[in-house]
């Protein structure tokens, strides 16, 4: 077997606020072509995990490689700029804008040329087919005109996934995308992410168990910050730890 | 192009046409006063820059507009003209400089904070003018001699005729907002509308909104220095107060009252604010009370943005949905 595409690399990554250890030691790895869920309770420190694999808040001690480099001092745009993409668990998008506007911002990212002061930026042509390439992907082609505020929850959280797709992004951080949505919107949504697979490294952060044993190839669980399993689904769901600690409250 | 924009296409051309003949119907008092508010809607354009479509209030914008009135004055001889080739850009440059370097520094805040510090900068520069012998004091300094339009010693424009010169800022005006539509539409105007939508999604997305932020609040800052070029010369006299944060203040008011997102609502905020402060200041019509105009001003500039959320350069859309009926209202649609 070759030795797989090891995309993002966090490495013993420790983050304290005062005395609380919100992520502790904990070190795993992406690989193009797979998806990594990670589960825990709230406040096992699954976000602030995205939070510092992202480069939006620094880590205590410890380190992150993207795709063999080491980013652990580069600031979240950077990090962004070299193909790492993320999405919120809060919605983060942009409400006044319409759905393309949306992507298209995102997509403008990859050719920014912010000194080009009389080129209009709507007749890039990096940026404008990358936006409606995303909406595509994203399921949103029929809404490109439409205010992104004015989106159904679970189109906003369509939306998400296109703007992070607009990037281009080699690795993908998805927090919580199912959040609040019907069995339908999920399926689609998983359909959506099992497309991706193939050309991303994707790292799933999720409350919603069928979903995750449904598209994981690989789980880690996450206690009180720190890891105490990480292995494929049918092992973590055979886990006597994570079964007391964890999924012994469902079952 | 939607309805709307093209009846802005329209009234922005009305506008400059009516700006342009103006002079034809004025006495010298209205060319000098459109002179003066000319000036002021090119420094609250800077402004509206910052504010309105970055979502940056800054509260020292007064600074930039003072440090390019003095560096004109300063840097003028007693007996002679220089030229204004040399001395413009010398001047805005001060101003740019100045702007990189509040900037530099008070972005490091958000919100309430960056207001406080913008100001407290603003008051420092305030301060050097008011109290060191570079300033010479409250009484502020006479610009003897105009700077001279020349190339190859050959006068192009005499800047000490008033409606030469009232045509020179009308021009400058037409060119700083043509500049800035034609900014707000490129990648860097787009990137600084989605700084002010969700400064972190662009983050995420792979900005780096400091440097935007820096950018923006340089370039306004460059804005506001050639705004007080034009000021000095157009008054041949600098004081103190063209640094004070009234000024600031004023010009805050001018751009909400006119209407935030939009850069003819700076423009139209500038006249406005002027054209209602000569009415509350006009004794025959208010006698006694003329003396507390800012009570009327105050008042009136309340109501109006009670009234008008989107500002006077709202009001067409605001009719226009009125009309239409109950139309879904969003935010900037139409913008």
């Amino acid at each position: 077997m070759p030795t797989p595409d090891v995309l993002l690399r966090g490495e013993r990554l420790t983050r304290r606020w005062g005395g609380l250890t919100a992520v502790d030691d904990v070190t795993l790895e992406l690989t193009r072509g797979s998806v990594h869920a990670v589960i825990g309770t709230n406040g096992a420190g699954k976000s602030t995990l995205i939070n510092l694999l992202s480069g939006e808040i620094p880590a205590s001690s410890g380190r992150v490689a993207l795709k063999g480099q080491d980013v652990t001092a580069w600031p979240q745009p950077a990090r962004a700029r070299a193909g790492l993409g993320r999405s919120y668990q809060r919605t983060t998008i942009f409400p006044q804008f319409t759905v393309l506007e949306n992507c298209r911002l995102a997509a403008q990212s990859r050719r920014q040329r912010p000194w080009a002061w009389w080129e209009r930026a709507d007749a890039c042509t990096l940026a404008m087919p990358a936006a409606q390439r995303a909406a595509q992907a994203a399921g949103l082609g029929d809404d490109l005109d439409r205010p992104a505020g004015l989106l159904s929850h679970g189109g906003r959280r369509q939306l998400e996934i296109a703007m992070c797709l607009a990037t281009a992004p080699d690795v993908l951080l998805l927090d919580e995308p199912l959040a609040g949505m019907g069995a339908e919107e999920t399926d689609r949504m998983l359909d959506l992410l099992a497309s991706l697979r193939a050309g991303h490294a994707i790292l799933l952060v999720e409350h919603d168990m069928d979903a995750v044993f449904r598209i994981a190839d690989r789980i880690t669980v996450m206690v009180n910050g720190a890891v105490i399993a990480s292995d494929v689904p049918e092992a973590v769901r055979a886990n006597a730890e994570v079964q007391a600690a964890y999924l012994g409250s469902h079952a | 192009m939607s309805a709307g924009a093209k009846t802005g296409g329209v009234a922005l051309a009305v506008a400059a046409v009516a700006l342009a003949l103006f002079p034809l119907v004025a006495g010298k008092f209205g060319v000098d006063l459109v002179t003066k508010i000319m000036v002021f809607a090119i420094l609250a354009l800077s402004l509206e820059l910052l504010v309105g479509q970055t979502g940056l209030v800054c509260f020292g914008q007064a600074a930039f507009f003072g440090i390019g009135a003095y560096t004109v004055v300063l840097l003028s001889p007693q007996y002679e003209a220089v030229s204004i080739f040399w001395l413009a850009p010398v001047a805005v440059l001060f101003a740019t400089l100045y702007a990189l370097f509040v900037g530099a520094l008070s972005l490091r805040t958000r919100g309430i904070y960056f207001i406080m510090v913008t100001l407290a900068f603003a008051q420092m520069a305030y301060y050097v003018f008011h109290d060191t012998p570079l300033g010479r004091g409250t009484d502020g300094i006479y610009l003897y001699v105009k700077p001279a339009v020349e190339v190859a010693g050959l006068t192009l424009v005499d800047l000490d005729k008033p409606l030469t010169f009232y045509y020179v800022v009308l021009g400058a005006l037409a060119l700083t907002f043509a500049f800035l539509a034609v900014l707000l539409r490129s990648r860097f105007g787009r990137a600084l509308a989605g700084v002010k939508a969700n400064e972190q999604r662009m983050r995420a997305a792979g900005y780096s909104t400091y440097a935007y932020k820096l950018a923006a609040f340089t370039l306004s800052g460059a804005i506001a220095g050639f705004a007080g070029v034009l000021f000095a010369v157009k008054d041949g006299f600098v004081n103190p107060e063209l640094l004070a944060w009234h000024l600031s203040g004023s010009l805050l008011v001018m751009i909400i009252l006119g209407g935030l997102g939009r850069l003819q609502g700076a423009v139209i905020g500038a006249f406005a604010y002027e054209l209602l402060r000569l009415i509350f200041q006009h004794e025959p019509l208010f006698g006694a009370f003329a003396k507390h105009w800012q009570l009327g001003l105050g008042l009136t500039i309340i109501a109006m943005v009670a009234l008008l959320p989107e500002g006077l350069a709202g009001l067409p859309a605001e009719i226009r949905r009125r009309r239409v009926g109950r139309a879904p209202r969003t935010a900037d649609a139409d913008a």
